[in-house]
C-alpha cells in the first residue's frame, strides 16, 4: 500500500489488489486502516516519479500511433484514427497492446471508442476488460454506464445521484433545456454533466493534443570512404561541431555532455564522451575538450559514418557581451575547468568545500570542481567567523604520518621529533588545540587529538598532534603524528 | 665618513625592523655607500654588496621560480604573499608534491589573503601535466595567479617549457609561480626571477612568547632579469597584503643576538 501526506497525517494513495480486498479505500487515513488491519505494509508514494514514468510510457505507446498523451495519474490516451488498419484492425490492435503491456507486467483496461470521453468511460467503468465500441452503438452502450463515467468531479456525481440519475441513459433522457437551466453555460467542465455528455457523444469536438516530441540534437556525417586517420576524425568533428552549434543556437540549448561516435565498417561503434561544467555551445571550446581524447577512438578498418550528439543539454539563452568587450569571468573559469577535466580526469580537478566539523580532514574536503556550489555551506561558517579562526597549516598531508617524539614533560609539547628519518629540534611550540572525536560519527575507540604548532631550529613549522592521552582507556601510550606543514 | 657610517648603520637597523619594500631608506643607503668607499674606509674586503642593496620591487606579472627544500613549505607562503588578494587561483601539483609536502589547505589561505572558495586544485600525474595545466591556466583571463609545484628535476621541465610559461604569463598578465620542491636549479630556465626560499625563525607571537608567530623566510634571489640578485629576509604583511623584504643584519654577532632574543621571545 502506498501512502501520501494528507491534511491530518498520511492517507492512502494507492494499494494492491490484496489490500483492496480487505476493504481499503483511496484517500482513507493510514492510521484508521491500521486499526482494521494491524500488519499493513505502507510505503511512501512517489507521485513525481510516477508521473515521469507515465510520461515515458506514453512515449513508448507511440509505437502504435503518433498521437499519445497521459491522462491524469493513471491513464493513457491514444488517437488511433488512421493507424488501426496498420495493425490489422481495431481488435488486432487491442490484442497487440494487451500483449505488449502484459510483457511489461502491467494490467491494462483498454477501450476503443469514437470519442475521447466515451473511451475514457469504457476503459474505467466498462464491465469488460477490452471494449471496442462501433460508432452506431455508442449511445446505447454509453447509456448503460453510471454517471461517474462522464469524467465529473465527486460533488457533481453525488448531486446527480441524489437527483436520481444512476446511469448516463437516465441523464440523456432529461430535456436539454431543463439540464441547461441547472448547469449553466460556463460551468467548469468537471462540474457540467451536459457538456461532458456532449463530449462523450461526439456532439462537441474534443481533440487529443499530444505532447510534441523533442528531436535529439545530433549531427551526422556519412563518409564516402572509410577513414582511419586521427587528423580526418578531427576534421569531421569540426564540421559536425559547427552543424551542431547552429542547431543548438536555434533551440537555445547549451550542451552539458557530448558524445562523438564513429560507426565502423565491421558494424562496431567506438565513442568518446566529454562533459562541461556549465552549458556551452561554443564550437571552439567544445572541440578543445575532445582534443586529447580523439586518439582513443578505435577505427578498426575505418569509420564510415560519424555522429556527434548532445546527450545532456540545458537551456542557454543568447547573451550579449558587455560594452567593455571582456569575456565573462565565470564562463572563462568554467571553460578552464572543463579543459582540465578533459585532460586530467574529474577526480583530479578539485575545489575545497567546507563542512561543519572540527576534525581537520573532515572540516574541508576536496570535491570535483564542476560540482555545483551548495548555498547553505557558508551559513555554518558565518557564525564561526565571529570567533578568531583556529590556526590551520598551509598544507595537510594526505594521511597523518607517525613521528617519534621526545618530550620534556609528559602530556606536554614535544622537545624533538623524528619525521621521515630526520630529527627536528623543537624551538617553539604553540597549543595544544584539543579536538575531540565526533562520537556521533565515529567508533568509541577513536581517541582525541592534541594539536601543536611547532617550529624547529631551522624555522620550519609543522602541525603535529598527539593521539589520545595516557590513561584514557582507549589504547596504550599515545602516538604522535605529523599532519601538516606550515609556512 | 664617520657620519656616513652612522647613517649607514641606522639604515641597516631600519631595514632590520622590517622597513617596507617601498621605503626610501635602503635606496638612500645605496647612494651613500658605494662599495669602493667602504673598501677605502675599512681597508678590508667589504661585505657582499648584494646584502645591503634594495630589495626588488614587485615587478609586472611574470614567471617566478622558487626553489625550496622538500621539508619546508616556506616557499609556498612566499609565493602566496605575492598573489593578488581574493582572486581565483589555479594551483597544480604533481603527484610527488601532494604525497610528500601535502595538499593546500583552503582554511589557511585566509591568512595569506586568499579565498578558499576561489581555489581550483589540480592534481597532475607528472611534471608534463603540471606544465600543460599551468599553460592552460595562463590562457584564462579570469585567474588571479597560477601556482605550480614540481618535485625534483624532471626532464619535461626544460628551457622551452619555461620559456612558454614565461611568455604566456607576461602576455596575459597573470603571475605564475613555479615551486620546485627538492630542485637544485640545475636545468636552464627562462623564469624572470629565480628564488631560493627557506624558513627562518618566525616573528615573536603577540600573545604567547613560546609559540611561533608570523612566518619569516630567508630569501635569496640568485637570478633575475629586472632586478639585482641578493639575499633578504622575507615576511608577510597581512594588513597590506604584500611581501616584506628586508636586508639581513650584516654583523654575524648582531644577527645571532637578534635571533636568540627572538627565539626566547
Amino acid at each position: 500500500m502506498l501512502a501520501r501526506p494528507g491534511t491530518h497525517g498520511p492517507v492512502i494513495h494507492d494499494m494492491n489488489a490484496a489490500a483492496a480486498a480487505l476493504g481499503m479505500a483511496r484517500g482513507a487515513r493510514v492510521t484508521d486502516m491500521r486499526t482494521l488491519v494491524p500488519d499493513l505494509r505502507v510505503e511512501e508514494a512517489e507521485e513525481r516519479l510516477d508521473h515521469a514514468d507515465l510520461a515515458r510510457l506514453s512515449h513508448w505507446c507511440r509505437r502504435w500511433c503518433p498521437w499519445t498523451r497521459t491522462d491524469g495519474a493513471d491513464g493513457l490516451m491514444l488517437d488511433t484514427t488512421g493507424a488501426d488498419h496498420l495493425w490489422g484492425g481495431e481488435a488486432a490492435l487491442i490484442a497487440d497492446m494487451r500483449r505488449a503491456f502484459a510483457q511489461l507486467g502491467l494490467t491494462a483496461h483498454i477501450a476503443i471508442a469514437p470519442t475521447v470521453g466515451s473511451a475514457w468511460a469504457f476503459a474505467r467503468h466498462g464491465q469488460e476488460k477490452v471494449a471496442v465500441c462501433p460508432p452506431d452503438r455508442l449511445a446505447e452502450r454509453l447509456g448503460a454506464l453510471p454517471v461517474a463515467a462522464l469524467r465529473l468531479d465527486g460533488n457533481t456525481v453525488l448531486l446527480l445521484e441524489r437527483l436520481g440519475f444512476r446511469t448516463i441513459a437516465a441523464l440523456a433522457e432529461v430535456p436539454r433545456a431543463a439540464m441547461a437551466r441547472r448547469f449553466r453555460h460556463g460551468t467548469p467542465l468537471p462540474a457540467n454533466p451536459l457538456a461532458r455528455l456532449d463530449q462523450a457523444m461526439g456532439r462537441t469536438t474534443e481533440p487529443l493534443v499530444a505532447a510534441a516530441i523533442t528531436e535529439p540534437l545530433r549531427s551526422l556525417r556519412t563518409l564516402a570512404e572509410p577513414i582511419t586517420e586521427i587528423d580526418s576524425f578531427s576534421h569531421v568533428l569540426d564540421h559536425l561541431m559547427r552543424d551542431l552549434a547552429i542547431q543548438m543556437e536555434t533551440r537555445n540549448i547549451g550542451a552539458r555532455c557530448l558524445r562523438f561516435s564513429g560507426f565502423r565498417v565491421d558494424g562496431g561503434v567506438s565513442a568518446i564522451q566529454v562533459a562541461t561544467s556549465r552549458p556551452s555551445r561554443a564550437p571552439e571550446h567544445l572541440a578543445k575538450l575532445f582534443e586529447n581524447r580523439i586518439e582513443t577512438l578505435d577505427p578498426g578498418f575505418g569509420f564510415e559514418a560519424m555522429v556527434l550528439d548532445v546527450i545532456d543539454g540545458q537551456d542557454l539563452a543568447l547573451t550579449q557581451p558587455d560594452l567593455s568587450g571582456e569575456t565573462d569571468t565565470g564562463v572563462a573559469l568554467s571553460r578552464l575547468i572543463d579543459r582540465l577535466i578533459a585532460r586530467l580526469g574529474r577526480q583530479s580537478v578539485l575545489r575545497p568545500l567546507g563542512h561543519g566539523s572540527h576534525v581537520p580532514e573532515r572540516a574541508e574536503v576536496l570535491v570535483p570542481a564542476d560540482t555545483a556550489m551548495p548555498g547553505p555551506a557558508r551559513a555554518t561558517t558565518a557564525k564561526a567567523s565571529e570567533l578568531p579562526a583556529p590556526h590551520r597549516p598551509l598544507r595537510l598531508l594526505p594521511r597523518p604520518e607517525e613521528v617519534e617524539v621526545l618530550h620534556a614533560i609528559p602530556d606536554g609539547p614535544p622537545a624533538r621529533f623524528i619525521w621521515r628519518r630526520q630529527t627536528h629540534r623543537v624551538v617553539r611550540s604553540g597549543g595544544p588545540e584539543r579536538i575531540a572525536p565526533e562520537w556521533w560519527r565515529e567508533k568509541s575507540i577513536v581517541r582525541l587529538r592534541d594539536y601543536y604548532n611547532v617550529e624547529d631550529s631551522d624555522g620550519r613549522r609543522y602541525w603535529i598532534y598527539r593521539e589520545g592521552v595516557a590513561g584514557d582507556g582507549r589504547g596504550g601510550n599515545p602516538h604522535w603524528f605529523m599532519h601538516g606543514l606550515d609556512a | 665618513m664617520e657620519q656616513n657610517k652612522n647613517i649607514c648603520y641606522r639604515a641597516v637597523m631600519n631595514a632590520r625592523l622590517h622597513t617596507s619594500v617601498l621605503s626610501p631608506v635602503p635606496d638612500r643607503l645605496q647612494t651613500l655607500k658605494p662599495p669602493a668607499m667602504a673598501r677605502d674606509r675599512q681597508g678590508a674586503e667589504p661585505p657582499a654588496t648584494a646584502d645591503i642593496q634594495s630589495p626588488p620591487l614587485p615587478g609586472k606579472p611574470q614567471l617566478v621560480e622558487v626553489f625550496a627544500d622538500s621539508r619546508d613549505v616556506g616557499a609556498v607562503g612566499f609565493a602566496l604573499a605575492q598573489v593578488p588578494r581574493a582572486q581565483s587561483i589555479l594551483w597544480v601539483q604533481d603527484r610527488m608534491c601532494a604525497q610528500e609536502v601535502g595538499q593546500p589547505h583552503g582554511r589557511a589561505l585566509a591568512r595569506f589573503g586568499g579565498d578558499p572558495d576561489r581555489l581550483i586544485l589540480a592534481c597532475a600525474r607528472h611534471a608534463g601535466d603540471v606544465l600543460w595545466t599551468m599553460e592552460e591556466g595562463l590562457a584564462c583571463p579570469s585567474l588571479g595567479a597560477v601556482i605550480g609545484e614540481i618535485w625534483g628535476e624532471p626532464k619535461a621541465l626544460d628551457f622551452t617549457a619555461t620559456k612558454r610559461l614565461a611568455m604566456r604569463s607576461e602576455r596575459v598578465g597573470i603571475p605564475a609561480f613555479l615551486i620546485r620542491f627538492g630542485g637544485v636549479a640545475a636545468s636552464a630556465s627562462v623564469a624572470r626571477r629565480r628564488w631560493r626560499v627557506a624558513s627562518a625563525a618566525s616573528a615573536p607571537h603577540p600573545h604567547d612568547p613560546r609559540a611561533p608567530g608570523e612566518p619569516r623566510w630567508r630569501t635569496e634571489l640568485f637570478r633575475a632579469r629586472d632586478a639585482r640578485p641578493g639575499t633578504w629576509e622575507g615576511g608577510y604583511d597581512r594588513t597590506a597584503h604584500r611581501l616584506h623584504l628586508a636586508a639581513p643584519l650584516r654583523d654575524p654577532a648582531l644577527a645571532a643576538a637578534a635571533l636568540r632574543r627572538e627565539g626566547d621571545g
